[in-house]
């Protein structure tokens, strides 16, 4: 069972009381972006064999949406943080580091 | 090739079956072939085999990390039907079913292909109208399927509950022709069959690395060493991102668990395939009188091959209340699959944007029935750079808007 705590009310919550919402740190497109731009953003996902950041929202719970960092080949979570960032912050890139030295994602390390 | 005869049973039971030789070889991988295929799955196998039987391309290497038929084909619940909603998909779909009822004579080896039929029950109104659109749709494609009463799905299975009381069967799609088949056997069958036109599969080669010189493919590494190609086929499932990643590209695709389990075996009770989509969940009797049990896939991305345990629960659940006579059965065995979903739940047979690599994935929870399918269309598009029943299914439809949207006209899709 996949137990994730919400950065918000600080409820350590199994995935039943979770919805999963897929890749996170996407770059939302708009108007004026291209085809190509647009199937990035809605359909080509990294779906790395690893570390893995990811949206779920607390759907049983206080309802908010948040990030977790996660290792899709273990289960294992090195954090979860605040939804209102476009990259993973310091202190979840160090937890993953830690348990993974070199690891890097986008230009992020 | 030694052929598999009742005759050839009766002599080597007569000399204590020591004349029995070994299926399909052990090669060491050579420096060169002009086509290597990744996944020894059974799309990956199908596809060899019909480059060798269709276009004579038999400089062929079949490369896989584990053992033949080690991933989802060993892995899944073995409904075979092609009762599909949008044109691309009942062509291949029916073609690759149509295979099957031969499969065992073409290849010579027994797939144990069972077309009992298969039933999808509507148990809400919103399901009626779906599977009612599904066998008009089935009538012009030229597929046999036909919504029938509730009385007739009783008729066909009497150990069904079709009075509710949460979801009364309303009525069903009707395939009569599609079944199960052995999962094993297909991936066995078609490895012999590679390894007698002198084609080399190789297990326990896990490919780490695509080689490519001004955007056209040249060879992979793997954990055996490098091997050259002029063609490259990647039909990995699961492990598509992991393989498109090394060769330079992305995919519309997610990687998730989709788990099945069976009971203990019991005596003979139901003679049909059935799927419950609204309540999530669908059953089978094997020939060893196992209940085959599948059910819904998890929604997070998982390269583990287990699945959640709250989701075997939920079926389960599910199935008590389609089939109370189960409710006292023992499961024996439960386990997992990585599935590679893609965003309209169709698959992808495409060109890739390296010149020279194909790939064939993105067939999800529903891959099983497709296999000779898809290796016919994977082979001629490989061979002749266009196939029509490939046609639709290209990695740009994405990019372009053409979906083919399955995931609306079935909620499970296996
Ligand atoms: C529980 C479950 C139930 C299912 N039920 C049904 C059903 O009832 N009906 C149906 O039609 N479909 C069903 N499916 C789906 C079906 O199993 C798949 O769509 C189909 O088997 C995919 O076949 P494949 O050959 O593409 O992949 P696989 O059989 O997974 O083969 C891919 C192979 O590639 C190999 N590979 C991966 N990475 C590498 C690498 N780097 N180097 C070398 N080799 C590599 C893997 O080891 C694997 O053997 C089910 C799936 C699951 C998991
Ligand atoms: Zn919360």
């Amino acid at each position: 069972m996949l137990i994730l705590t919400c950065p918000y009310c600080g409820v350590a919550a199994d995935e039943t009381e979770l919805a999963p919402g897929g890749e996170a740190h996407l770059t939302r497109e708009g108007p004026g972006s291209d085809d190509d731009a647009f199937a990035g953003y809605l359909f080509h996902r990294e779906n790395p064999k690893g570390v893995h950041f990811e949206r779920w929202r607390h759907a049983m719970g206080c309802g908010k949406w948040f990030h977790a960092a996660r290792c899709t080949v273990t289960l294992e979570v090195f954090g979860t943080y605040a939804a209102q960032v476009t990259e993973p912050p310091r202190a979840i890139r160090d937890a993953v580091s830690a348990r993974r030295p070199g690891w890097r994602w986008r230009d992020l390390t | 090739m030694q052929r598999y005869s009742a005759f050839a049973v009766a002599r080597e039971a007569l000399r204590h079956h020591r004349g029995w030789g070994r299926a399909w070889g052990a090669p060491e991988p050579k420096a060169h072939y002009d086509t290597v295929i990744v996944g020894a799955g059974g799309h990956g196998l199908a596809t060899a085999y019909w480059l060798g039987k269709r276009f004579g391309i038999r400089d062929v290497a079949v490369i896989e990390k584990g053992w033949l038929g080690g991933g989802n084909t060993g892995r899944n619940t073995t409904i075979i039907r092609s009762n599909y909603l949008q044109d691309p998909s009942a062509a291949i779909y029916e073609k690759s079913r149509a295979l099957y009822e031969t499969m065992s004579q073409d290849i010579n080896y027994n797939v144990m292909f069972s077309p009992r039929g298969v039933m999808m029950l509507a148990q809400t109104e919103h399901e009626v109208r779906g599977y009612r659109r599904t066998a008009q749709a089935n009538a012009l494609q030229g597929v046999e399927t036909q919504f029938i009463s509730p009385r007739r799905v009783k008729e066909l299975c009497p150990i069904l509950n079709i009075d509710g009381p949460r979801y009364p069967v309303l009525g069903a799609l009707w395939q009569p022709r599609g079944g199960t088949a052995r999962h094993d056997a297909v991936a066995w069958g078609y490895a012999r069959a590679c390894s007698d036109m002198g084609m080399d599969v190789i297990q326990q080669c896990e490919v780490t690395a695509v080689r490519s010189e001004a955007g056209q493919v040249t060879g992979i590494e793997t954990t055996r060493g490098t091997i050259g190609c002029g063609r490259l086929g990647i039909v990995v499932a699961g492990h598509s991102g992991v393989l498109a990643d090394m060769a330079g590209f992305r995919l519309p695709i997610e990687s998730v668990a989709l788990q099945a389990l069976v009971s203990e075996p019991i005596k003979p009770c139901m003679d049909v395939v059935v799927m419950a989509n609204t309540v999530h969940g669908y059953m089978s009797q094997s020939d060893k009188g196992e209940m085959v049990i599948g059910g819904g896939a998890d929604g997070y991305n998982n390269y583990t091959q287990r699945g959640s345990f709250h989701h075997i629960e939920e079926t389960v659940r599910a199935l008590v209340e389609t089939f109370p006579m189960i409710s006292r059965l023992k499961m024996l065995r439960q386990w997992g699959g990585i599935v590679d979903m893609t965003g309209d739940r169709s698959p992808i047979i495409s060109r890739t944007p390296l010149g020279g690599c194909y790939i064939n994935c993105g067939w999800g929870t529903g891959g099983f029935k497709a296999i000779p399918g898809s290796g016919w269309a994977m082979a001629e598009l490989m061979a002749k750079g266009a196939s029509p029943l490939a046609e639709a299914f290209t990695l740009d439809r994405f990019r372009q808007g053409r979906f083919i949207d399955e995931s609306v006209a079935a909620g499970v899709a296996h």
